[in-house]
């Protein structure tokens, strides 16, 4: 499976923040990150607040279908 | 057995019905002929006594000899495998030794070159077959410690193989709703105990494999005896554990015994809610780290800008000018974002539903005179600013 998507957002902020703290990027190329990390950081912060985990049960039919259904726990 | 063609006395056949013309052996022939008869005819075998004699040499190996009630065999284990055993065997303990007879020449003695002990005291079958299993597993590389995958940083799905009836599924759950309320769980049901248990848990584990948006899987039940736990050193269950193509966690709880599973697993957990722990990460560590970085990247920029006037400040004062205005647009436009930035802080007072009010100019009102009857102001909330006026 590939990277999760909050792993992959970080990551960028990390480097977008790396550079910004860098002394080699002029102000429009600085304040292009800066958006681009508020951006990051908003998407980040959203994934933190999904909701409820949800938990679900499968079931293997007779012909070796799968079947979720939600489950209460 | 060859034996030596060189003309001899023919001792062996003597007082025989048809004496033969069958040289003699020397001592040490006849001593190496039967060291290898014993070695080949019978190999390596599991052989059950009791102990006696047990002595520790400084060099590591053990001497003992293993009786019945008729019959002895002396046995020596190597310092190699010595070390490798869970159990120094004391006079008197009935163990199972898994050895090669032999011919010590030297002496003249029947001796088991063991290689490996086991008590028999009550658990002692169930203890050797789970001794076999952990070889084969050994064999194919299933307990190799650089098989061991990492866990994910930030599961999305997790399959949790465990019985039906909740308990282990709540505990998780439990700790998922606290930690990483993001996650989605998926309960693949399978008997963990009783004669099904096998078959049930090797079918789950391969419909894991078949699962859509899993990554990483927990594999558990609770505490429960000895017996209870057959499933999990069970060798179809280890491998169907080996084969789960997403990281995976034992979590067989019991305090004392490390069943297989636990050991093909990736991880090991000591019960399902620790498994659930360690599987998830914990949002409000990860809630700081984002808000460390907002602000990392406000002060970044912030920086930013004070090198770049500080290099304003170093030229003409008509050059000043000219490339403020060009500052002037990109440093309303920063203010713009650092807002936005502010709000977005997860530290942010404001989000914790304070608000601050703040006249046209943009002083903040701290006390009530800045604010006579009629005047217009905004209140800034966690997601904006609300225009109003006092009375």
């Amino acid at each position: 499976m590939s990277e999760d998507p909050l792993t992959q957002d970080l990551k960028r902020l990390e480097e977008i923040v790396h550079a910004l703290e860098g002394d080699e990027i002029d102000l429009d190329r600085a304040l292009a990150l800066f958006e681009e990390g508020v951006r990051y950081l908003k998407t980040a912060k959203d994934r933190l607040s999904d909701a409820e985990a949800r938990v679900e049960r499968v079931l293997e039919d007779a012909d070796g279908v799968l079947k979720l259904t939600s489950f209460d726990a | 057995m060859k034996r030596p063609s060189r003309p001899s006395a023919d001792l062996f056949g003597a007082g025989s019905a048809e004496p033969t013309n069958r040289p003699a052996y020397t001592v040490s022939e006849l001593g190496t002929a039967l060291r290898l008869a014993a070695e080949s005819v019978v190999g390596q075998v599991w052989i059950k006594g009791e102990v006696i004699g047990m002595k520790t040499y400084e060099a590591g190996h053990w001497y003992f000899t293993l009786k019945d009630a008729e019959s002895q065999l002396r046995c020596v284990m190597w310092r190699t495998y010595a070390q490798r055993q869970r159990l120094v065997p004391v006079d008197g303990v009935e163990v199972y030794v898994l050895g090669t007879p032999t011919v010590w020449t030297q002496r003249g003695e029947l001796r088991i070159n063991a290689v490996a002990l086991l008590p028999t005291a009550g658990v002692g079958l169930q203890q050797l077959a789970l001794e076999r299993t952990r070889e084969r597993l050994t064999e194919d590389g299933l307990l190799d410690p650089a098989r061991k995958r990492g866990l994910p940083a930030f599961p999305r799905g997790m399959a949790v193989v465990t019985s039906a009836d909740g308990v282990v599924l709540h505990d998780i759950v439990t700790v998922a709703r606290r930690r990483w309320p993001s996650v989605r769980i998926i309960l693949v049901p399978a008997k963990v105990q009783g004669d099904d248990a096998v078959d049930e848990l090797v079918r789950a584990l391969a419909i894991v494999n078949r699962l859509e948006g899993i990554d990483l899987c927990i594999v558990g039940r609770g505490g429960g005896g000895r017996d209870d736990l057959l499933a999990f050193n069970a060798e179809p269950v280890c491998r169907a554990i080996a084969a789960v193509r997403v990281p995976t966690i034992s979590a067989v709880g019991h305090e004392t015994d490390v069943t297989l599973t636990d050991l093909v697993a990736d991880l090991r957990a000591p019960t399902p809610s620790a498994a659930a722990a360690m599987a998830l990460p914990d949002r409000s560590a990860v809630a700081r780290q984002v808000a460390g970085l907002g602000s990392r990247l406000g002060s970044g920029l912030r920086r930013r800008i004070q090198v770049l006037s500080e290099r304003l400040a170093r030229v003409s004062l008509r050059a000043r000018h000219a490339v403020r205005r060009r500052v002037e647009a990109p440093r309303r436009r920063w203010e713009r974002l650092a807002a936005s930035l502010d709000a977005l802080s997860p530290l942010a007072v404001l989000g914790r539903g304070y608000s601050v009010a703040q006249l046209g100019d943009g002083r903040v009102v701290l006390k009530r005179e800045q604010l006579p009857a009629g005047t217009v102001f905004s209140l800034r909330v966690s997601d904006g600013t609300i225009k109003a006026r006092s009375e």
